[in-house]
């Protein structure tokens, strides 16, 4: 009898998967949308099978973003879940957990669902939904956590504000308990950031734009950690900017607070030096920090203290970006530089090993949430990324396939890009192209 | 005929990245100007054919009036045009003003705004000259050099000459223009305020901060009194005017203790009895209504060098 079975061998690429301490040169099976074995290939295994030749590529776990935003419903001139799932992709993304503060927000189950449906049609990467911890994100009434949860969310948040009330906050971890999931805190005193658009220091003195403290943002994940503390809820911190949220994770997670966080790449490699041209593209909530706020992180992230990195991606249109600095609304382009970016300012400069910026990219960010993705595990789902480590492109926002151009990596020469990309054993990027 | 001297903008955005050389060029063609500056039967002939644009997007007359007689008297022909630029961004974008400025066969653009970088993005996408008339808190160039030019002519030089500049530092374009300006050709520059508008930071952008007018006040060569801006109390930097007052006034109590040949400053409009009473504006010391005729000077020269170099430009 024929072999129905759908396969596909990777063969002779380095495998490396950090979840299970694999880091080899092999062949990979996929058969049926799973991982069907890792290592060497039986002769037969290639029967009928399509091959690729992963020789001198590295294949990894899809990348799992734990912060997108896909704009939709509401923004569909900035991004919808079809173009941001297909940028994803490029970027070596497999999974995406998406951001609810669209237009109306992710804040019932219906929307959750619909949320859903509308990343099944699109087919790209799988869409996670975050839901909203707050109805309409007000900060005064929960949402149906655990409908919601049943509907397919992976996590809460109402991201783009803290919840202002700590009353309000207490509650929703205390709630959360009944559904596991974790709340993502946007951590903002919005009193303390005021109208600011950057890092307050020495930038916005020169230049006279309005500063945004660092205490903005310290002063929040102080009081959430406090409050998770004493609930027993489990906190995640969103795009940790400031050398203060990193001490007080230390203290936090020796407090035993179960607490965790996530960094953006334009927060590990940026500072706010290259703000004087007032591009619009680099300008983002929470604000790119100075140097020694950047060489924080740098370091948290290395000795573990932020767990994972996420990419905040923020695509908007190219009409809302075009203005003045101060009216320009705040985001970056981000998911299809990210990998390509931290390859080069920190693998590349010998910071970090390769394996390690997979782990903090696939593995670990998809054990926080605790998704079913971000391993090559025999059984897992077929979610895998082909990397050519070394080959070098020029970012250029017109070839970005978000529609989203506001890339502050604009002009870069990087290093690293991803070749193929198979979603559930499908391939959606092949020979560098998204299909 | 205008001299050969070393300024190669097209542009000019703001001091802080100007040469000492640029400084000076403007400096010494305003001087020049001073008398066809002071007499409306004159003109340089400088910008003869050109037609220059006052884009006023925040309320300002001084200035605009400044510019609009300079232009004038470099042989110009003038259009002003001014609206209430708002964050709400309702009307037109500023991307599709520069393109229409365009259309319209525009030389020079002089932009006031209220947000800051405006000129750096008009100028990315016209073909103008753009002069910065004052963008936000950023820079207020033209400013900045018409009180340098001021100071120089009555000291005769720059460098070393000790400069206090006393008021709501945080808010103030024409503070960061003098510090930029100033330190480039050598003088000390000390702000003067309340921490709550004077940032210690401001230590690394190389200005000496004092919260304590009285701390130094027999050491300046120069003060100069910037205007509080009554209208924007509404972020509660200080308890009240009142208490400003007691504080950083340059009242004649303060003055008796200056050194003799200090200059008192102000960029204008004076609140009375706020900055400084009547009679220390009016005083001897005082040398504000020479920084208004400087004004005139100082744009026509930076209308003509600029144009210059744009004309030099491959067409």
């Amino acid at each position: 009898m024929p072999d129905q079975r759908q396969r596909l061998l990777i063969r002779g690429a380095r495998i490396v998967d950090p979840a299970n301490s694999v880091d080899g040169v092999g062949d990979l099976l996929v058969e049926n949308g799973v991982v069907a074995a890792v290592g060497k290939a039986s002769a037969d295994a290639s029967d009928g099978a399509e091959i690729i030749d992963g020789k001198g590529l590295v294949a990894a776990p899809g990348f799992v973003d734990l912060h997108t935003h896909l704009r939709e419903p509401g923004s569909a001139g900035s991004e919808t879940v079809l173009s941001g799932t297909r940028a994803a992709v490029n970027g070596g993304y497999t999974s995406v957990c998406a951001m609810p503060n669209t237009d109306p927000p992710i804040d019932s189950p219906e929307r959750v669902a619909y949320q859903k449906l509308l990343a099944e049609r699109a087919g790209y990467a799988r869409v996670f939904p975050i839901a909203a911890i707050t109805v309409g994100r007000a900060g005064e009434a929960l949402v149906e956590m655990s409908s919601c949860a049943a509907e397919g969310a992976v996590a809460f948040s109402d991201d783009g504000l803290s919840v202002p009330a700590a009353k309000m906050l207490s509650t929703a971890f205390t709630y959360a308990r009944v559904t596991g999931l974790a709340i993502i805190e946007h951590c903002e005193d919005a009193t303390l950031s005021g109208s600011g658009v950057v890092h307050r220091g020495v930038i916005s003195n020169a230049l006279g734009l309005a500063g945004i403290p660092p205490s903005a943002e310290d002063v929040i994940v102080v009081r959430d950690a406090i409050i998770a503390r004493e609930t027993g809820g489990r906190l995640h911190v969103a795009h940790v900017s400031t050398a203060g949220t990193v001490e007080i994770l230390k203290w936090a997670k020796g407090a035993g607070v179960s607490i965790t966080a996530e960094v953006t790449p334009h927060h590990l490699v940026l500072d706010d030096s290259g703000i004087g041209s007032f591009h619009t593209s680099f300008k983002v909530k929470p604000p790119l920090r100075s140097r020694e706020h950047v060489e924080a992180l740098r370091a948290g992230l290395l000795d573990g203290t932020i767990d994972c990195i996420a990419t905040d991606h923020a695509p908007h249109r190219v009409e809302d970006k075009e203005l003045e600095f101060d009216y320009a609304p705040f985001g970056v382009t981000a998911i299809e530089t990210a990998f390509a970016v931290l390859n080069t300012e920190l693998v590349v400069t010998g910071l970090m090993t390769l394996p390690k910026l997979i782990d903090l990219m696939a593995a670990r960010p998809a054990r926080l949430l605790n998704l079913p993705v971000g391993t090559l595990s025999v059984g897992a789902p077929a979610d895998i990324a082909l990397i050519d480590p070394d080959a070098e492109w020029l970012v250029d926002g017109d070839e970005l396939l978000s529609a989203g151009k506001n890339c502050p990596f604009e002009g870069w020469k990087v290093r690293g890009s991803i070749t193929h990309v198979l979603v559930g054993g499908k391939l959606r990027k092949q020979d560098g192209c998204v299909a | 005929m205008v001299k050969a001297v070393k300024w190669l903008e097209k542009h000019l955005f703001g001091l802080e990245h100007l040469s000492a050389d640029a400084i000076t060029a403007v400096l010494d063609l305003a001087d020049e100007y001073r008398p066809i500056a002071l007499n409306p039967s004159t003109t340089t002939g400088t910008l003869k054919g050109k037609a220059v644009l006052n884009l006023f997007l925040e309320p300002s007359t001084r200035t605009a009036t400044s510019f609009a007689v300079a232009a004038q008297r470099c042989g110009a022909n003038v259009i002003s045009f001014s609206a209430e630029s708002s964050s709400a961004r309702k009307g037109e974008t500023l991307i599709d003003t520069a393109r229409n400025v365009e259309a319209m066969g525009i030389d020079v653009v002089v932009i006031r705004h209220s947000a800051a970088g405006a000129p750096q993005m008009l100028a990315k996408t016209t073909k103008c000259s753009v002069i910065n008339a004052g963008d936000g808190r950023h820079e207020h160039p033209t400013q900045g050099l018409l009180d340098i030019l001021t100071i120089r002519q009555a000291k005769g030089r720059i460098a070393g000459l000790k400069v206090a500049i006393v008021g709501d530092i945080a808010n103030s374009r024409v503070a960061r223009s003098n510090l930029w300006g100033l330190k480039r050709l050598g003088a000390e520059v000390t702000f003067i305020g309340p921490p709550t508008m004077l940032s210690k930071t401001f230590e690394k952008c190389g200005a000496r901060v004092l919260y304590d007018f009285d701390e130094a006040i027999g050491e300046f060569d120069v003060i100069n009194m910037l205007r509080i801006q009554l209208e924007r109390q509404t972020d509660a930097l200080i308890p009240s005017l009142r208490e400003y007052s007691k504080l950083y006034s340059l009242t004649d109590e303060r003055l008796a203790r200056t050194k003799p040949d200090c200059l008192v400053m102000h960029p204008g409009p004076i609140n009375r009895g706020v900055e400084l009473p009547s009679t220390v504006a009016d005083g001897p010391k005082s040398v504000i209504i020479p920084q208004v005729s400087n004004g005139v000077a100082v744009r026509m020269a930076v209308l003509t060098l600029t144009s210059r170099v744009r004309d030099q430009e491959p067409k």
